[in-house]
């Protein structure tokens, strides 16, 4: 049953083609439509218990599986998407290029959940390489001189990432019978090849490193955050990256490689690394979706922190702030958005009080960097606060102690952006701006709901829904 | 493994690090978009070449075969979209000078 | 005998890479990343792996060269004074490619790594294409999606800007 999730986006897509002018311009419904048959499906136990099916229908039968990790990655896919979507509206305009946007939409969702749900290193390498495909034609879709320049950037390094795990799988054949994630587990166990295995996972590490986006395999990711149609900067920020870097990473640790010392070490190593330049960084931007890309650098090391841990906590506070991440930051490129669709420009040394003109994204935006900076209590606060306690228990306390620091690096940058973007007085020549578009208010009023909502309600979900996934 | 799979394997091994060597150094010291298309390729290939040593030598030749073919349909389509974009980038700049690409930094 | 084919296609297609990188031409350089690919392809059939040198040698050798060159012939070339400068600043650049070559080959010699491969058990299924149609149809699966992310790329990306 899992295989809907890939299969009724691909009978869309193939449906849609066929369709006259007049049905592609229900190509954005239909995506949407989408996004919420997965949030449903996340949520139905029918759905998500892969129970093998017989007859005509067992040719459908894959074996994918799900556990709690997964349904919190299906889960962030299906809202980015939809995010997106709403915001696509002001920003492609022509009908030909909203249908190809649209089936570029589902490419990519078909790829993100096939990676999320697969059990075999090497199909997992398929659907990374179609999201990847997905998201720089994504990238490249209007042709734009700088669009064009940031797709051709990160499709070198994400290719030369692929190079690095590809290496490594081959090395691992050479241990294991088989590519799935149980016959490669046991044949790492059982095996007396230290040395081929360390070399393996570098080597694999290297590239999902470079997928990430974390420091120093940074050097794609401003350039393409920035210089996408916003759009979909929303869904590389909110999701591509991150699935195709950290979940692939926490699957392979969690699943095969297991948690030795050395490995605990370079996680916590990269986050930290990721977690305070990625925020120094951020300070110096002039421009809002850089200042934004470091920002994401910065969370992920974050990410990387909590998980580098080994511990449960460690690893659901790592979950957690996966979810709260991709509300968090997408509402920060809605924001974005909305700022680039009134102003006409990204530059915020030329912007300041547009709270005035644009309440809603006003508010909005400061919700999200109050949640980004771990300010109670909202959402962001409940992740941050578990994985530094998470980094206490384990004894790494210096760790912990500039995890803080870090936090509050993020307040700073935060704050900064907030008062040259929306506070202070009004700049001239900004007197004609108004509020956003339906499409670029009501996804922001969603996230911030779930920002506020899951704040709030925290000591209710961490015993019925967070702690659960995440032990599954 | 068999006496005649272990004489090969060194020298095989030998030309795949050369093969990795060549299309790193290529990717990395050209200025040329295109060039940078062809260093990636040959870093393909040299992954293809590992990938069916591997299958020799454990002698899994029929899962590595359906791997490669996978893999080879794979990056057809990933170069596809590479000429792609370095053919709208030649019809924005001009040139396919990799030092043009300056216009993000900031 | 045996032995010195295999050493020979590995040293012919080591070259043709080699001239691949250095030469001046574009147009070459993609001539010879299809020589490159049929070296591969004999070795791939000395490995024991002839579906997969079959698809190398039709795909490889062959499309992604068509598409090497469609796209070289489709961007124009640099004016005359540009062309000679950069070749001169071309091999510059380029000429330290063969000595690391060669270096590495010669500390790499040096290495006397000794391996007792404990192997896999072998497997069960002999035939590729039974393997990839009934034991990895999410391969299938994900390479039909592939090949449509392919289609709508080629669509967007190479069609002409017809508004400008």
């Amino acid at each position: 049953m899992l295989s809907l999730l890939i299969l009724i986006p691909l009978a869309f897509l193939l449906l849609m083609n066929f369709l006259t002018l007049k049905g592609r311009r229900l190509a954005f419904a239909v995506v949407m439509a989408l996004s919420f048959f997965q949030i449903y499906a996340v949520f139905c136990p029918t759905i998500m218990a892969n129970r093998p099916l017989h007859g005509l229908a067992s040719v459908f039968d894959f074996t994918l599986a799900v556990d709690g990790l997964s349904r919190i990655m299906l889960l962030c896919i299906a809202i980015v998407i939809f995010i997106a979507l709403l915001v696509a509206a002001p920003f492609v305009k022509e009908e030909d290029k909203r249908f190809y946007f649209a089936g570029l939409m589902i490419l990519e969702l078909m790829g993100l959940n096939g990676v999320v749900m697969v059990r075999d290193i090497f199909s997992m390498y398929v659907f990374w390489e179609v999201a990847a495909a997905a998201s720089f034609i994504l990238i490249a879709l209007q042709k734009k001189r700088d669009p064009l320049e940031g797709a051709f950037k990160y499709l070198i390094f994400s290719s030369v990432a692929t190079v690095f795990v590809l290496s490594a799988i081959a090395i691992i054949l050479l241990i294991s019978g088989d590519t799935s994630f149980a016959a490669i587990r046991e044949a790492l166990r059982v095996s007396p090849h230290s040395f081929l295995i360390t070399l393996a996972v570098s080597i694999f590490l290297t590239g999902l490193f470079m997928k990430a986006g974390v420091m120093p395999f940074h050097g794609y990711l401003p350039d393409a955050y920035a210089s996408a149609p916003a759009p979909v900067s929303i869904l590389l920020a909110g999701v591509v990256t991150k699935t195709l870097g950290v979940y692939t990473a926490m699957r392979i640790v969690i699943d095969i490689f297991g948690f030795s010392a050395s490995l605990q070490s370079i996680l916590l190593c990269i986050g930290l690394i990721s977690a305070i330049f990625g925020a120094l960084a951020a300070m110096g931007q002039k421009d809002l979706k850089r200042l934004l890309a470091y920002s994401s650098i910065s969370q992920v090391g974050y990410i990387f922190l909590g998980f580098g841990c080994g511990t449960p906590l460690g690893i659901a506070a790592a979950i957690f702030h996966i979810f709260n991440h991709t509300v968090f930051k997408s509402l920060l490129f809605v924001n974005a958005a909305a700022v680039e669709d009134r102003t006409g420009s990204l530059d915020m040394s030329r912007m300041s009080g547009l709270a005035s003109k644009m309440p809603v994204t006003g508010t909005t935006s400061v919700l999200a960097s109050l949640s980004a900076s771990g300010v109670p209590p909202l959402a962001g606060f409940w992740s941050k606060l578990f994985i530094v306690l998470a980094l206490w228990q384990c004894g790494h306390y210096g760790v912990a102690a500039a995890a803080v620091m870090a936090s509050l690096l993020t307040l700073a940058y935060m704050l900064l952006f907030q008062r040259s973007v929306f506070f202070g007085t009004l700049e001239k020549g900004l007197e004609g701006v108004v509020e956003a578009g339906f499409g670029l208010t009501l996804p922001a009023i969603i996230l911030a709901v779930l920002i506020v909502g899951v704040g709030i309600f925290f000591p209710y979900l961490v015993h019925t829904v967070i702690f659960p996934v995440a032990y599954p | 493994m068999s006496a005649q799979a272990l004489t090969l394997f060194w020298p095989f091994c030998l030309f795949i690090v050369v093969l990795f060597i060549i299309g790193f150094y290529c990717l990395l010291v050209t200025f040329n978009l295109i060039r940078a298309l062809i260093g990636l390729e040959l870093l393909i290939k040299a992954v293809t070449l590992l990938l069916v040593l591997v299958g020799y030598v454990t002698r899994h030749e029929a899962l590595i075969q359906s791997l490669v073919i996978t893999l080879i349909v794979m990056e057809v389509v990933i170069i596809a979209v590479a000429a792609g974009i370095v053919l709208g980038l030649h019809q924005h700049n001009k040139s396919l000078d990799v030092r043009q690409l300056r216009n993000l930094k900031g | 005998m045996v032995l010195n084919i295999d050493i020979a296609v590995l040293f012919l297609m080591a070259l043709s890479a080699l001239w691949t990188v250095m030469t001046r031409s574009l147009l070459r350089s993609a001539i010879g990343l299809a020589l490159t690919s049929a070296m591969l392809t004999i070795l791939m059939f000395r490995l024991h792996a002839p579906l997969a040198a079959v698809f190398e040698l039709s795909v490889c050798s062959g499309l992604i060269s068509v598409v090497f060159i469609a796209t070289i012939s489709l961007t124009q070339p640099m004016s005359q004074e540009k062309v000679l400068q950069h070749m001169k600043d071309r091999l510059e650049r380029f000429w330290y490619l063969p000595i690391l070559l060669v270096l590495t080959g010669i500390v790499l010699s040096f290495l006397n790594l000794k391996f007792n491969l404990i192997l896999p058990a072998p497997e069960i299924e002999k035939d590729p294409r039974i393997v990839l149609w009934n034991q990895r149809p999410l391969d299938l699966l994900g390479q039909i999606i592939m090949l449509l992310t392919g289609a709508f790329g080629i669509v967007i990306l190479f069609r002409e800007a017809k508004k400008k």
